[in-house]
């Protein structure tokens, strides 16, 4: 998610270097391009993540699309034309699209007050509400389709109080990705309001302008770039939606993603499912290319102070109402549908309290669903997600040192190439590595590493996100200093950008971690039955009969997202300065 | 630089170790070792604990279970690892998804034991007992006895009742494409009315107000008012689900009562067999025939129907108290053979889609 922000914070920055330096700041090219080692080094700290990338996500994706698009040995181009004129499919996009755009609107309108109010206003729990409306963003669709049923749906707690139902609109699936992807703009769009310089507003107010004229001449052009930023991950994760349009779409709405998943699962139609895998490809692809020139075209200096001398107290009724209003939005958009599930986790049959819980560790008696204790799947999700995030540090490291420097095309072009994992349809992956990854020395079919494998693909995007900046922030000069004071590199390294870079590694593995711990989507596909792991145990409860199985999966889901607030709670922590946006 | 250079080199040996260690502790979990046996299926698969672990016992093989999502993904997975299985014995490819697989040459040839004590009509591979039939269901439109009763209203019965004016509104069914007892209920109105009359069916339908929910979750737990989850939140006293449905209902129930608070329209059933099969290729394959002998063993089969909700394959399995008690017993329930499924089934499903979703 903070693709966006992290590169505000990134641009700011290099901004700062250069006033420093004295040096421009797009450029800081200066140490890397003296010597044609520069370019060497970094193809060859891009050879791993390249090499990964390539084995565990190009492979697997290629294998499973040549497989629908070959037939007998000849390309089977013709059935793009067909697939792309069938009426059916062309509806299905013009769905994937237009509920893209409305969810990004909506997300935009509810959240930028929210931003707003983060930006600017002190309050007592800031910090924890912070990382409360980030929770969804991490928890795994499975769940949060269920708790908006247990919120909206028939019978759930508005039918009960107001009779109003949600269940098979589209207003369902709209208000789901709201809740999804409030945190984007709260977090990229209130990270960089945060530092804004409100002097300058308040400039404009005093040379006469009035209060709405000031907002929008000086405010609005400092923000639209980060707006835009937010919009486009909403717009993206929105349109590769998948399990949420699964739970709450009913028969009607189907996007891409879904399309693509019941074209491969269900149809076993391969040719249907590559074309329309081309199809979110090329569409993805364009996404992050805009995203990226819009990223450059930000490069504008802006005038930033720290956060903490910008967000005061509200003075006056006004504010306070303004405040009060704003919060109370985000409660009822995202805190709700939590709560609801919690509620629903401890209302057992006998009344309130643990029963729910308790099941969850009893080893069940006579049957194979489970082979283990469902609790035992947070042990298994812990684990494959320490392992995921080790692989997503070495890997997404590696790929932010080699992007440390400004350079070509060709390295900008990997960049975006890593952040494809995350407009992938997870089935399009998961039987990518059925089908690919299937013969000696690479058979890892039954293997458990395939699960934290996967999940690395989705958290790498995150690691790189995160550290790209703050390695970028690190003054050349300060290495070039105690290499001239008789530092080898190695101890230079060690006496300089670790200590810099030790804050953002920690976040990136935070990030990586709750991001795989919630990841479902290819997981349910490899997981093994004797290792769940929490979404995977949760789906699968959700799908058997019983009040039993229903609250038990509420239990499960109710610890996955302490889990998950818990470890962004302690990033809240960590990023302290104004800088780190998560 | 160098040490960048080193440092690069040193990430690149350790993505290349975990993924050699990967490969390594790939063999432990599969089938390599004679001593164990894999068995892939779906997610829905159950059986009690004690009644493999004595299977392990006595046969000296460990069991692995891989489940594959639902039904139809674990199925189109084999289809796709055809020849280089991820185990040995397949479960849970049932007579609408048959074909495809058969065709793919999944499976290969063995008669299990107890074949013989199977009925022909679930024998889908007479002749070179490729698929074993391991249990079959039916489903069926069930009914809500209180709300019929209440109405004063005898519940339909065929698939022609539910076109008739008293029924209006009151039925709800699954999304064809993603769900399989949608699906089935579409192929007992073709098996009905035939290749051809079975849209003219489905417009009478929609205009008698057929309601489609995206699930079978959704139907039976959200819409219909039978079921002891909906808590009576629905509001459909009609739901396609299965003949199993009923004794489900009682399961657990502190007082039973003397008849299933629902009921099955008898005539609107379609039948689901399940079978298993040997997969091609098999790295154990005599591990996969003890397995296969296993599945259709009394012992296991008489396990099936409370683990799993539907009918033993085998003739002489014993029932328990639960199914005869509260069941039903279709007696002639609609087919439709594999080969006519596979041919027609996305055209059917897109025509059916137009028609009542759109």
């Amino acid at each position: 998610m903070d693709l966006a922000h992290r590169e505000v914070a990134v641009d700011k920055e290099h901004d700062a270097a250069g006033r420093r330096t004295g040096r421009s700041g797009r450029g800081g090219l200066g140490g890397w391009a003296r010597g044609g080692w520069g370019s060497w080094v970094r193809l060859g700290l891009m050879a791993g993540p390249v090499a990964f990338f390539a084995v565990f996500f190009g492979y697997p994706v290629a294998a499973i699309v040549g497989r629908g698009l070959r037939e007998g040995g000849q390309w089977q181009l013709g059935r793009i034309g067909q697939v792309l004129s069938d009426p059916d499919i062309l509806q299905v996009l013009w769905f994937t699209l237009w509920q893209a755009a409305a969810s990004t609107a909506l997300t935009l309108a509810l959240a930028l007050p929210g931003a707003y109010v983060f930006a600017r206003f002190d309050f007592p729990g800031k910090r924890l509400l912070r990382a409360v409306v980030t929770v969804p963003f991490v928890l795994p669709t499975v769940v949060v389709g269920s708790a908006f049923l247990a919120l909206a749906g028939r019978g759930g707690v508005l039918d009960a109080w107001w009779g109003v139902r949600l269940d098979t609109s589209v207003w369902a699936i709209l208000l789901a990705h709201v809740f999804f992807n409030y945190a984007v703009v709260v977090r990229t769009v209130g990270g960089l309001w945060s530092q804004l310089d409100p002097r300058q507003e308040e400039a404009a107010r005093v040379l006469g302008a009035g209060r709405l004229a000031a907002w929008r001449r000086v405010t609005l052009p400092a923000l639209a770039p980060s707006v835009a930023a937010a919009a486009l991950i909403v717009f993206l994760f929105t349109f590769t939606s998948f399990g949420v349009i699964q739970v709450l779409g009913g028969p009607r709405y189907a996007t891409l993603e879904v399309e693509i998943y019941r074209q491969t699962a269900t149809l076993l139609d391969l040719p249907t499912a590559a074309v329309l895998t081309l199809v979110q490809f090329a569409a993805v692809a364009a996404l992050l290319a805009v995203h990226a020139w819009s990223l450059r075209k930000r490069e504008t200096a802006l005038s930033l102070v720290p956060a903490e001398h910008t967000a005061r107290r509200p003075s006056g009724a006004g504010q306070w109402a303004l405040l009060c209003s704003v919060l109370g939005v985000m409660v009822l958009l995202t805190v709700a549908p939590l709560l609801v599930l919690m509620v629903r986790a401890f209302d057992g049959p006998e009344g309130w309290g643990l029963a729910f819980f308790r099941a969850l560790g009893a080893q069940q008696q006579d049957s194979a669903t489970f082979v283990v204790a469902p609790v035992e799947a947070i042990g298994n999700s812990l684990a494959y997600a320490a392992v995921a995030t080790a692989i997503a540090l070495v890997v997404g490291g590696l790929a932010a040192a080699a992007l440390t420097r400004r350079a070509g095309r060709l390295v900008r072009g990997l960049d975006a190439l890593l952040m494809l994992p995350l407009g992938t349809s997870a089935v399009t992956v998961g039987f990518g590595f059925l089908v690919a990854l299937d013969e000696p020395p690479l058979d890892l079919r039954s293997s458990w590493i395939l699960v934290p494998l996967a999940q690395a693909l989705v958290g790498v995007p995150f690691v790189i996100r995160t550290m790209l900046p703050v390695l970028r922030a690190v003054d050349v000069r300060l290495r070039e200093a105690a290499a001239v004071l008789g530092a080898s590199p190695l101890r230079a390294w060690g006496e300089v950008d670790f200590p810099l870079v030790r804050r953002a590694l920690l976040v990136a593995a935070g990030f990586a971690f709750t991001v795989s711990l919630g990841e479902f989507g290819a997981t349910v596909f490899i997981a093994r039955p004797d290792t769940p792991t929490l979404p995977v145990a949760v789906a699968r409860m959700l799908g058997r009969a019983g009040e039993s199985n229903y609250g038990q999966a509420m239990a499960l889901s109710t610890i996955l997202m302490l889990v998950c607030a818990g470890v962004l709670l302690a990033l809240e922590r960590v990023r302290t300065d104004g800088q780190g946006e998560l | 630089m160098n040490t960048h250079a080193r440092r690069a080199a040193a990430a690149t040996t350790a993505v290349l170790t975990l993924a050699l260690l990967a490969t390594a502790c790939g063999g432990s979990g599969g089938s390599g070792d004679s001593k164990s046996v894999t068995l892939v299926t779906h997610d829905s698969f159950a059986v009690s604990k004690s009644v493999l672990k004595d299977f392990e016992k006595r046969s000296g093989y460990k069991v692995h279970v891989l489940r594959g999502g639902d039904a139809g993904a674990a199925v189109n997975q084999a289809v796709l690892n055809k020849g280089n299985p991820q185990g040995d014995v397949f479960f849970g490819v049932d007579n609408t998804l048959l074909s495809r697989p058969l065709d793919q040459g999944v499976f290969t040839s063995y008669k299990a034991k107890g074949l013989d004590k199977v009925p022909q009509r679930l024998q889908a591979d007479p002749d070179k007992h490729r698929v074993t039939p391991v249990d079959s269901g039916d489903v069926c439109v069930n009914y809500d006895r209180k709300w019929f009763a209440d109405k004063k209203l005898d519940p339909p019965r065929t698939l022609e009742d539910l076109t008739e004016p008293r029924y209006k509104n009151l039925l709800v069914t699954e999304d064809a494409a993603n769900s399989s007892p949608g699906l089935a209920f579409l192929l007992a109105s073709v098996a009905e009315s035939g290749e051809k009359g079975w849209q003219g069916y489905w417009k009478k339908l929609r205009r008698n107000g057929v309601e489609v929910a995206g699930s079978w979750e959704q139907a039976y737990y959200d819409r219909f008012t039978g079921s002891r989850e909906g808590k009576g939140k629905g509001d459909k006293p009609l739901v396609v689900s299965y003949a199993s449905s009923p004794p489900a209902e009682v399961m657990g129930v502190k007082n039973p009562p003397k008849e299933a608070p629902t009921g099955v329209a008898k005539g609107t059933c379609f039948q689901q067999t399940e079978y298993a099969g040997l997969l091609s290729g098999a790295k154990n394959p005599k591990g996969g025939k003890a397995l296969l002998d296993f599945l259709l063993s009394k012992r296991f089969q008489e396990d099936l129907p409370l683990k799993m909700f539907v009918n033993p394959a085998r003739e002489d399995a014993r029932l328990p108290e639960l199914f005869t008690k509260y069941g039903e017993t279709v007696d002639k329930p609609a087919t439709v053979p594999p080969e006519k499924i596979a041919e027609h089934r996305e055209q059917w499903i897109k025509t059916w889609t137009s028609l009542t979703v759109k």
